[in-house]
């Protein structure tokens, strides 16, 4: 009973973490907010931006990995609760875009963490990141 | 008693990674110190394995926001050592979007500091205006973020007549809501009290401390790149540089809403005024061996760009100072002696794009003059060395209470 309703609000009301993991312009992250401005507005999904780990559901995670940043991405996803999302949004966070060869990048946030959903794009519409949390939400349900 | 208090690199507060330090004496700053690196990409050293024109693309994305200056800023340097003279209906252009892009993201920065003052809905009204700016540019440009429009010898895409119409129809929209703003900032009184007298910043302390862009128009010295060194097509755009004499967060805040009316008139007269002809020229591939430093005035402040070339299709040398970088060692003096809850605010206030100011400084040694390289495992073993001097047990560790 209780499992139940744990996870019919986990799927009706799941929490975001905006993690910027160091290495992006800045674009995706400014995409995000405007997805869940009034245009976009990804709150009516139930979709609310958190800014702790410990009270998020699912993390979307922009940029490219920084080998400054690596240990404390890490950190962050140890301290989302079980079970976790990871949303890798934008072509930073799926496969290192522009600073693919640099030297101080990890080539996409997969080869630290498991993702569960990707959305392409540099930086991607609002509206692609509405897509991905649906099918996030759906593929949970 | 004093406490020591890390702020990031996650932090809610902070939208990106920097970790902030602090020494606070009860609730009043003592001391801070900013630590970078957290978002370093390496961008300067990928720029010399790219040709120019590829260079344009990862310029852009330097910063998110002012994605249009680093690749104007980047292209007029090109520009000159190629001594090329770019089309004169492309370089309308590109002061068209230049502004564009000011206004998207003044009413961006907007939002924010309402936000951080508490006041949630003016951040959800720019940020709905931000919006028609947006949409502007991506008619014309076909992206929301990154244009990519500028080339060497012009811009890649023309306007024509019904998106001229369509951009000043919406003009008219911004325009009305800007006054509503104006009117709303200057009529509510929690807005100001929150906002006055915070991030004090005197006229010296600015020009000592090399702040730039609104933070140092806001301290009242009217310092502007586009009326002290003209570039694209300012030197022909009737304007008036903002200033500002209360030297805090509302002065800043009041530069910032001026900007944006002087903008809506320089993209009407840029409208109005576009003159015929091709919109690019051809430019060379090779550029000859030399260097050349450009300036621009970012929505942030002033942009520099330092470009060597060698006489083949790839920069020797490309070095970028981002206005963010400039403005830290005023955000430093402006956090001293404030409150811990000014600090979003104020650091909020020189509008921070932390991705844009992390770039490699190289160090001389100090007694000696040479430079130095270190390789990855002998930065890696002074690093173990330093954390084995620190003793990291806690001896006075008590409880407080
Ligand atoms: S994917 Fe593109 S827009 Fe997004 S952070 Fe990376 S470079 Fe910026």
């Amino acid at each position: 009973m209780i499992e139940r309703l744990v996870h019919w609000s986990r799927v009706k009301s799941p929490w975001v973490l905006h993690l910027n993991a160091g290495g992006g312009c800045n674009g995706c992250d400014i995409e995000i907010l405007a997805a869940l401005m009034p245009r976009f507005d990804l709150e009516r999904f139930g979709v609310q931006l958190k800014g702790t780990p410990r009270h998020a559901d699912v993390m979307i995670c922009t940029g490219a990995v920084t080998l400054q940043n690596r240990d404390r991405v890490l950190r962050v996803y140890e301290q989302v609760p079980d079970p976790k999302f990871v949303v890798a949004a934008g072509a930073c966070a799926m496969a290192g875009c522009v600073y693919r060869g640099s030297y101080h990048t990890l080539v996409g946030i997969d080869q630290l963490l498991p993702v569960n959903a990707y959305v392409p794009g540099c930086p991607f519409r609002p509206a692609a990141l509405i897509d991905a949390v649906v099918k996030l939400l759906n593929s949970v349900k | 008693m004093e406490y020591k208090v890390a702020l990031g690199p996650q932090h809610p507060a902070l939208h990106e990674a920097v970790s902030l330090r602090m020494t606070l004496d009860g609730e009043i700053i003592r001391d801070a110190d900013l630590k970078l690196g957290y978002s370093h990409r390496g961008i300067e050293k990928l720029a010399e394995e790219r040709s120019f024109i590829q260079n344009i693309y990862l310029t852009e994305r330097i910063c998110g926001i002012c994605s249009h200056s680093h690749t104007t800023c980047f292209t007029q340097g090109v520009e000159q050592l190629m001594e090329l003279v770019p089309a004169r209906r492309g370089l309308y252009i590109r002061t068209l979007i230049a502004e564009l892009e000011r206004v998207h993201s003044h009413l961006l920065w907007l939002g924010v500091a309402g936000q951080e003052a508490g006041f949630e809905s003016f951040f959800m009204y720019t940020w709905r205006d931000r919006e028609v700016v947006l949409d502007i540019l991506e008619w014309i440009s076909g992206n929301r973020v990154h244009y990519a429009m500028n080339t060497f010898g012009g811009v890649r895409r023309d306007i024509d007549e019904l998106q001229k119409k369509k951009i000043l129809d919406n003009l008219g929209l911004l325009r009305q809501r800007t006054d509503y703003y104006l009117n709303l900032a200057a009529s509510e009184p929690t807005f100001i009290g929150r906002l006055a007298g915070v991030g004090k910043l005197s006229k010296e302390q600015a020009i000592a401390l090399c702040a730039v862009g609104p933070t140092l128009r806001a301290s009242g010295v009217p310092m502007d790149v586009r009326k002290d060194d003209p570039y694209a097509v300012y030197d022909e755009i009737p304007f008036e540089v903002c200033t500002a004499d209360s030297c805090d967060v509302l002065g800043r805040a009041v530069v910032r809403v001026k900007e944006l009316i002087q903008s809506y008139n320089m993209i009407e007269f840029i409208l109005q005024n576009l003159p015929e002809g091709p919109f690019k020229v051809k430019a060379p591939r090779k550029v000859k061996p030399n260097e050349v430093y450009s300036r621009y005035e970012a929505p942030r402040g002033e942009n520099v760009h330092y470009i060597k070339s060698n006489g083949s299709d790839k920069p020797e040398r490309l070095k970028v100072r981002a206005p963010t970088l400039a403005n830290y060692p005023a955000t430093i003096a402006m956090l001293k002696s404030g409150f811990i809850a000014d600090i979003p605010l104020i650091f909020a206030a020189i509008d921070p794009c932390i991705c844009c100011a992390e770039r490699l400084v190289q160090l001389d040694n100090p007694r000696s003059g040479e430079s130095q390289v270190l390789s990855f495992s002998q930065l890696r073993s002074m690093a173990n060395a330093h954390y084995k001097k620190i003793d990291l047990t806690k001896k006075e560790a008590a409880w407080p209470f």
